[in-house]
């Protein structure tokens, strides 16, 4: 049976300043599949999602998201694009002078299918969400006040708002300790089974790329040096592939 | 031909095309639907709060010192009838709408300034921006109108109390009535005093508003870029009002002929 592909890069490139970056990089993503991007710092897996959701303009190649073609496409397209992709960002991205119940509510407001709901609905959702990352304590609480691993839970759950059919987790054990990382991949999983979602995690955490990937690519000097499931990239007849398993 | 120019002035230029189109993105949202009402209305609030008491002890101190330095001279003239009349237009038509703007651009312009480009480099513009909300309409929109709006009330209300500490800066030297001040305050007063003075503080505003929010939303990343963002917004928004206020002298002058 045929896989219904979700995203689709082909030949992406992307330089800063003269320097390129990414060098013609091609993946797929097909619904309801973990990818991890696995890399080194700064070898360019935050660019090529960035890109994805056109934080940032690629150089050439072209990016396939549901269907849309993001370096053509109208703002409308985009911004439809968007509401059914979710970015939980490496510090969790919460505006800072709203407090965690308003963090949800606020791009809720303006979503287009969540605008419909009541305000009660939407405060009911937005607890719901909170309760299903273990926050819902905090509702009150402004960003500052938590910590790293309960903000990166917050942006999650304010991600979940609406209802995301792919959610990109950039970094989501970065900074964390090692009890709050274990956490956080639990989180990923509990959140697969609950919501369906498929999902691409860009990390250079092992632990991480093994338990929540169903298929790793691995990034080195803007190109894939490697792509398949844990255990195969482990053993890469490649030296480079296997360094970063050691 | 950019590249044989030192790098400072091509960033300068490059800078300029910025604010240009960053302007011509702020009228195209302007009046695009959503309005951000709300958020409009906190950031009057906030901008107009934020410099209240320094536009206020600011003012006061400005009537009153340039009514005792005045004075001595007028004196000597025999011309000290017309001190309430002078400073209240100097105040009104100069002093007043530029000092007060500066005051603005230091405390607002670089609140607006950091502000966004702590965002900026938190990632929360990004957020916004991925969540399909438009940053540019909730964050500069809503602060370049309120910044517009709220300069020229700000000025009208530093020019009453720059008025106050005038009269009673003469009132310490004479026995001066409030009535027989405020009539020879108000005696050479014309509409045409006010109207351009008001028009310059609407631009005033504005460009700082334009210039903080461009410098903050487009801030380098890393926390330096905060720091920067700050200091250009003051430093460019300061020279632009005098530059701004140099053109309305001469289209006042050119236009009402005074």
């Amino acid at each position: 049976m045929d896989r219904e592909r979700i995203l689709h890069i082909e030949n992406l490139v992307k330089s800063f300043d003269g320097v390129t970056v990414i060098r013609g990089v091609s993946l797929s993503l097909f619904r309801g599949e973990h990818l991890v991007v696995l890399g080194k710092s700064g070898s360019g897996k935050s660019v090529i999602m960035k890109c994805v959701v056109k934080l940032m303009e690629a150089d050439s190649g072209s990016i396939h998201l549901f269907g849309t073609d993001i370096g053509s496409c109208s703002e409308i397209e985009l911004a439809a694009v968007r509401h059914r992709t979710g970015y939980l960002f490496q510090e969790g991205a919460l505006y800072d002078s709203m407090t965690i119940r308003e963090n949800l509510l606020f791009p809720s407001r303006r979503n287009p299918t969540l605008k419909k709901l009541s305000e009660k609905e939407l405060q009911d959702l937005a607890e719901h969400n909170l309760e299903n990352v273990g926050l819902k304590e905090a509702i009150d609480k402004m960003p500052a006040e938590l910590s790293g691993g309960m903000k990166k839970r917050a942006g999650l759950a304010r991600t979940l708002m609406r209802s995301p059919e792919l959610i990109i987790y950039d970094e989501p054990t970065t900074g964390l300790d090692p009890f709050t990382g274990e956490a956080i991949i639990e989180l990923i999983l509990k959140i697969r089974e609950t919501y369906r979602t498929s999902a691409i995690i860009i990390t250079h955490d092992i632990k991480c790329a093994e338990l929540t990937g169903d298929r790793l690519l691995v990034l080195s000097d803007g190109t894939i040096i490697g792509e398949g499931p844990f255990n195969e990239l482990k053993n890469h007849p490649e030296e480079r592939v296997r360094l970063f398993f050691r | 031909m950019m590249t044989f120019l030192p790098e400072k002035i091509g960033r300068f230029f490059s800078d300029i095309a910025g604010i240009i189109r960053f302007t011509g993105l702020f009228f195209r949202h302007l009046f695009r639907r959503p309005f951000e009402t709300r958020e409009f209305i906190n950031q009057c609030f906030r901008t107009g709060y934020q410099s209240l008491l320094l536009i206020s002890i600011t003012a006061i101190i400005l009537g009153l010192v340039i009514s005792l330095q005045i004075r001595p001279i007028l004196a000597d003239l025999g011309a000290e009838a017309w001190l309430p009349n002078m400073v209240f237009i100097s105040i009104v038509t100069e002093l007043g709408p530029v000092i007060f703007a500066l005051l603005f651009a230091g405390k607002v312009g670089s609140g607006i300034g950091a502000e966004l480009a702590s965002m900026r480099v938190t990632d929360q513009i990004d957020a916004m921006e991925v969540s399909a909300t438009n940053p540019f309409k909730f964050l500069v929109v809503t602060r370049v109108s309120a910044t517009t709006f709220m300069l020229p009330l700000l000025v009208f209300y530093g020019d009453f109390l720059s008025f106050i500490g005038s009269f009673i800066g003469l009132k310490a030297y004479s026995n001066i009535s409030f009535q027989l001040f405020y009539s020879r305050a108000f005696s050479d007063f014309f509409f045409s005093d006010i109207f351009p003075a008001t028009i310059k503080t609407l631009f005033f505003g504005f460009f700082i508003g334009i210039i903080s929010s461009y410098t903050g939303y487009y801030s380098d990343k890393g926390t330096e870029g905060v720091g920067r963002s700050a200091n250009t917004a003051v430093v460019a928004s300061s020279l632009v009002i005098f530059l701004i206020d140099l053109i309305a002298v001469q289209l006042t002058e050119l236009i009402l002929g005074i």
